[in-house]
């Protein structure tokens, strides 16, 4: 048996004395002490997610409000995401880019009503990735106001049980729009809720000061429906939704457009530019990027994990896994990866060389569940 | 009762004459967490003490597991290959991964016996 140590954590969220309690297995994330499970394990907590609901602390990421003059516009000099098409209290996932148009983070931004001559806007960014966003932001958009959100919790509700039981806190929420961001009170405290998150499932992501993010957890579990999941679910589940974990499938050296992720770059954005590494992004739109992350589903039963080596059945090299694991829904191994333009298309027969061994695979579509987010 | 025999990587190796069974323990099961993958080694394969023999992977991470002793592979334990949470279940009895013929009975005395394994667990905690 081999183990690998981890750096410290120094951090805790509002809800680390809650995860001890529970009796949750801790690690370093991102700096903070992070429960990786609980008593149940991964697999038990990743398929009641996604039968009934589960609780997340993802209080480690980073939230900010961001206002000022023109702050739309300004925004979207640093994103290639359509900010300037978002309706009010409407959210859009977007990336943080660097001038070679390599990503820096990945990001949810929502758009508020204005405050007089200001526009607002809310911002979630990764844990690992915050302190570096916003001195970019301070630094790139002096004339904008940042609030960092530093005193506030953010809880995750994920699961098809989750509307039915946060709307015995918060009345309506069970009607709220996928992609939506609104402000409610609980016992006087006031929440932000949306109605987003990382699982493929429906949820809400919910926003509230440290002090009472515990009694409001607390709340959560003791309904039957709610068990607290860590982040090894938390991978797991996001993994076979398809979504990119930053730092793993997307960093700084790949583009958007590479990570399959040009969904998320309107046509006005595309043909407009305007946001940092623009020439590379059009480029690639316009004769394909070299290279794309896919969806991949090794036959048999060994996970490839990260850094696998991805060849063509006659052994050319043309890739690696960015992620790769068990899926408990799936109930086989799965992978995300980048493989060579002309080896994307689905149903593309690939080998994965796991421990010097080739392995058969094949290039699936993405997500490998089913998304079942709320479509009113 | 059978003698049994433990390694710092918290594999045991439960003696029968020259045939020793290999698994890994409780205490590694539980830090595992859910097994979904266990490689195994093929029948008449010669691993060295200490050596990679085999692969035990939950749904978090891969780990190695070593052969406690040296010795060529007799038996595996196939019913893993369809169940691997055998190992969670049962690690000491029904999720024990192989059989190995011991090559020299000294290799034995440099493992632990129960007792100086539950005092290493405790150091561990």
């Amino acid at each position: 048996m081999s183990s690998a140590a981890n750096d410290a954590a120094s951090l805790r969220t509002a809800l680390h004395a809650l995860h001890v309690d529970l009796g949750a297995r801790m690690a370093p994330f991102a700096g903070y002490d992070m429960p990786i499970q609980y008593t149940k394990g991964i697999l038990s907590e990743h398929l009641h997610t996604r039968a009934q609901a589960g609780l997340f602390d993802v209080s480690h990421m980073g939230q900010a409000f961001l206002q000022g003059p023109n702050a739309i516009a300004l925004l979207e000099t640093l994103v290639p995401g359509d900010l300037q098409a978002l309706k009010d209290y409407r959210i859009r996932y977007t990336q943080f880019l660097n001038p070679q148009g390599g990503i820096l983070d990945d990001l949810m931004v929502t758009r508020l009503p204005n405050a007089g001559a200001d526009e607002r806007l809310f911002l979630v960014v990764n844990a690992a990735c915050k302190e570096a966003d916003f001195a970019r932001l301070r630094a790139a958009l002096p004339s904008l106001k940042l609030d960092v959100l530093s005193d506030q919790a953010l809880i995750a509700l994920q699961g098809p049980k989750a509307a039915q039981v946060l709307a015995r806190f918060v009345p309506g929420v069970d009607t709220q729009t996928f992609m939506s961001w609104r402000q409610a009170q609980w016992q006087g405290v006031p929440l932000i809720i949306t109605r987003s998150g990382y699982t493929g499932e429906d949820g809400y992501e919910i926003s509230l000061p440290n002090a009472q993010a515990m009694a409001f957890a607390k709340e959560l579990l003791a309904q039957s429906e709610v068990e607290p999941i860590g982040l090894g679910a938390r991978d797991s589940l996001r993994l076979e939704a398809g979504l990119c974990l930053y730092g793993h499938d997307i960093d700084e050296t790949t583009s958007p457009i590479e990570g399959a992720l040009t969904w998320s770059i309107s046509k006005r954005r595309r043909a407009e530019g305007g946001f940092p590494g623009a020439q590379r992004i059009q480029a690639e739109v316009a004769n394909g990027p070299a290279r794309v992350r896919v969806g991949i589903l090794p036959e048999g039963r060994a996970p490839a994990r990260e850094g696998t080596l991805i060849t063509t059945q006659g052994g050319v090299e043309i890739g690696s896994v960015t992620s790769g694991g068990f899926g408990p829904s799936l109930n086989g191994p799965l992978a995300m990866g980048y493989v060579r333009a002309d080896h994307a298309a689905i149903g593309t027969k690939l080998t994965l060389v796991v421990r010097g061994k080739p392995l058969p695979a094949t290039v699936v579509a993405l997500p490998f569940v089913p998304n079942k987010f709320y479509r009113g | 009762m059978s003698d049994i025999r433990y390694t710092k990587d918290h594999e045991y190796i439960r003696i029968d004459g020259d045939l020793g069974t290999v698994g890994i323990t409780d205490y590694a099961q539980k830090a595992l967490g859910d097994v979904v993958f266990v490689e195994l080694p093929q029948v008449g394969d010669a691993v060295a003490k200490g050596a990679q023999a085999a692969v035990v992977e939950s749904v978090k991470a891969a780990s190695e597991v070593y052969a406690p002793v040296a010795g060529d592979v007799t038996d595996v334990n196939a019913t893993l290959e369809r169940e691997p949470g055998a190992v969670n279940e049962d690690a000491a009895g029904k999720g024990w991964f192989f059989r190995i013929k011991i090559a020299n009975a000294g290799d034995l005395n440099e493992l632990m016996d129960e007792a100086a394994y539950k005092a290493f667990l405790a150091t561990l905690e």
